[in-house]
């Protein structure tokens, strides 16, 4: 044993072939990952993507039905109780017991651990002062979100897992959540988040890898991925005549062309080219041009052209 | 970022200690756990008590040998009597103010009773009052008899309901204390958070028999003390033994609590488990009534029962003073019963 030095492997996390079946849905379907030590990476996918069920198997919570599992360099297998005492776990969903207090709930999770950090200092940290001895069932849910994140810091973890922390929170909360996860990573904290929301993942991920059906289908940074679409720009507009994918994509200006819900999305460079070049082309065709709109390409966007769906639905 | 040396961050006693706070912050737990089991008691025991002799009330027609019957009755104190018209004493009789009327002898016709014979009491009162009359008139007994008053405490019914009420109590709170709480703890995902840190799942279950304890010191006196005071039910035996009873019986319903909620995924299954449980004993493991009630053929099954030995070793103290050999054969059958489901709760139990 090392003692509580911390762990020398160069990545926090490695995944080989991992796959998870249960009966015949396919939860996961081959993933393959590796994130860096001091990095911030987001898993980001849509509602049953698997994403919940790779992070509880990273956590030691769940068994994969294959596939190699490394974290901080060891295996669950021979290092639980090492693993344990080095990770820090928000679960998707956990409700923690009604009727404790948020210092009272960090006093009993802080007691688990060895090392950790001081409980009230932690209070401050996700701005619960006010809310020191509110039982947690008298809490709003970005209260109980806080405290959950809290409660995963009390270990000073070396490799933090969020799963979804900002499901259902109003927008204000998630700013605020956002802001301790920046706090976080700034710190340079290993931190693995899971999102739905493509802002989210944008907004606090060093990297994001994006997953679908249980497979990941792209990785890298938040800018590396908007920029495989081409372009920097989106024009998305609705017409009810049928259009062809190629003169879209022909147009002046113009990357890729998309038939995406229920119209179209051009990747663009030049906005005020293409628009003018888009408006003649419809003209000539006689298609009626029913809305119109142009917006900085997001990761909303690069999921859409690698699946055709959009993130949420 | 040192190892936290006071005991405040003993994870056993932060366990403890959130389990004793869910559990007195919880009122409705407070009352079935505390004042349940009290207002019962209390209640079962004044229906139940020995009351004083009903008396026996009799009408007397008024009349020329009236004030001699009326005078033996009244000196008897046995018989509330009362001097009636002819009119008056049917109308008592009809409406049932009193159970017999009493026509004394006159040059005519003997003395005469006249009562309604489908009446106990009206029965009752014929033959108490006859014999009280032929006394006064000179009768003598032919063989002398004694009688003998049995409402001593220890052979009350509330003497017998007590230790009932202390076993059923160890029954139900261990079983929802741990059963129940462990499967909300489970649908809440509460488990599986704790799971993923380094807590020991000794601890989390050392922490649910320390509250057991606690809860003990708390329900043995009130229950104890309470029905001393109200109706003088004492301990015969020794306190200690019966702690320690008490302690046995109440780990051993922690650990069919345990078992119950090994595998259960939501609380209706829970509920319905330890209610299917709990139900038997509570009928036949003689909380109430003394499970020799039930068929023979039954017997050696209610013996066999968890809740059926531990009433009988708390009985045994409680009531016959029994030391700890007399009692050994059911304190064993508890212990075993908890031995067992504890080992098979810890093979059974769904953890994540
Ligand atoms: N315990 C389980 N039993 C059966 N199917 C499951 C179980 N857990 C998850 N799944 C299925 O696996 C897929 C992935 O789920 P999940 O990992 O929760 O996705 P995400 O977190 O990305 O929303 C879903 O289709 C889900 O229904
Ligand atoms: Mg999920």
């Amino acid at each position: 044993m090392t003692g509580n030095l911390p762990s020398t492997s160069e990545n926090a996390i490695e995944l080989r072939g991992l796959v998870k079946r249960y009966g015949t849905v396919t939860a996961v379907d081959g993933l393959d990952l590796a994130m860096r030590r001091g990095e911030c990476f987001g898993l980001l996918g849509p509602n049953g993507a698997g994403k919940t069920t790779t992070v509880e198997i990273l956590e030691g919570l769940n068994d994969p039905t294959a596939g190699e599992v490394t974290v901080l360099g060891r295996h669950w297998a021979t290092d639980e109780a090492w693993l344990r005492g080095r990770l820090g776990i928000s679960l998707q969903e956990t409700h923690l017991q009604e009727r404790l207090s948020v210092i009272e709930s960090l006093r009993l999770f802080r007691s688990f651990y060895d090392h950790g950090q001081d409980v009230e200092a932690l209070v401050k940290l996700v701005s619960l002062e006010d809310k020191r001895d509110t039982w947690y069932s008298k809490l709003s849910g970005g209260q109980k979100q806080r405290l959950a994140v809290a409660c995963a810091l009390v270990g000073d973890p070396e490799l933090l897992f969020l799963d979804e922390p900002t499901t259902g929170l109003d927008p204000q909360s998630r700013r605020q959540l956002w802001d301790i996860v920046l706090g976080l990573r700034a710190e340079g904290r290993s931190v693995l988040l899971t999102t739905h929301y493509m802002d989210e993942a944008e907004r606090l991920c060093d990297r994001v890898g994006v997953v679908d059906k249980g497979k990941l289908i792209a990785l890298g940074t938040p800018k590396e991925l908007i920029a495989t679409l081409g372009g920097e720009q989106v024009i998305e507009f609705v017409t009810d005549r049928p259009l062809d994918e190629a003169p879209l994509a022909a147009l002046p200006g113009v990357r890729a062309a998309r038939h995406v819900a229920d119209g179209w999305a051009l990747t663009v460079n030049e906005v005020h080219v293409s628009i003018p070049a888009l408006l003649q082309h419809l003209g000539r065709l006689g298609a009626p041009l029913h809305r119109l709109s142009t917006h900085h390409a997001t990761l909303e966007d690069v999921f859409v052209s690698l699946t055709g769906r959009q993130l949420r639905e | 970022m040192s190892r936290p040396s006071s005991p405040n961050f003993s994870p056993l006693w932060q366990l403890t200690l959130a389990r004793w706070r869910s559990f007195y912050r919880e009122p409705s737990t407070i009352f079935w756990a505390f004042v349940f089991p009290i207002v019962l008691a209390f209640a079962l025991g004044v229906a139940f008590r020995n009351r004083p002799p009903e008396p026996v009330w009799a009408a007397v027609l008024q009349g020329e040998g009236a004030p001699a019957v009326f005078g033996a009755l009244e000196r008897s104190g046995q018989v509330k009597v009362q001097v009636y018209d002819e009119r008056g004493a049917h109308e008592a009789l009809r409406t049932g103010k009193v159970a017999l009327v009493v026509v004394p002898a006159t040059a005519t016709g003997p003395r005469t009773y006249q009562f309604d014979p489908t009446r106990p009491d009206s029965r009752l009162a014929r033959a108490v009052v006859d014999d009280i009359l032929q006394r006064a008139e000179g009768r003598v007994d032919p063989t002398k008899v004694a009688d003998f008053k049995v409402d001593a405490p220890g052979s009350r019914y509330i003497d017998f309901l007590v230790p009932g009420l202390l076993g059923l109590n160890l029954m139900s709170s261990g079983m929802w204390g741990i059963g129940f709480v462990l499967v909300e703890m489970r649908t809440r995902k509460l488990i599986k958070r704790l799971l993923a840190t380094p807590m020991k799942k000794r601890d989390f279950l050392f922490a649910f028999g320390a509250m057991r304890g606690l809860f003990l010191l708390g329900e043995l006196p009130l229950l104890i003390g309470f029905t001393w005071l109200v109706f003088h039910v004492a301990v015969k035996g020794s306190l200690l033994l019966l702690l320690g009873c008490a302690t046995l019986g109440s780990l051993t319903f922690a650990g069919l609590g345990l078992l119950t909620a090994s595998r259960a995924q939501n609380t209706q299954t829970a509920n319905g488990l330890i209610n299917l449980v709990q139900m038997p004993m509570f009928l036949c493991s003689g909380v109430f009534f003394s499970s020799e009630r039930f068929p023979e053929v039954l017997q050696p099954v209610i013996k066999a029962l968890p809740l059926t030995a531990l009433n009988d070793a708390l009985r045994g103290i409680m009531i016959d003073g029994a030391g700890l050999a007399q009692v050994a054969r059911p304190m064993a059958i508890v212990a075993a019963w908890g031995v067992g489901a504890f080992l098979i709760a810890l093979k059974l139990f769904r953890w994540r």
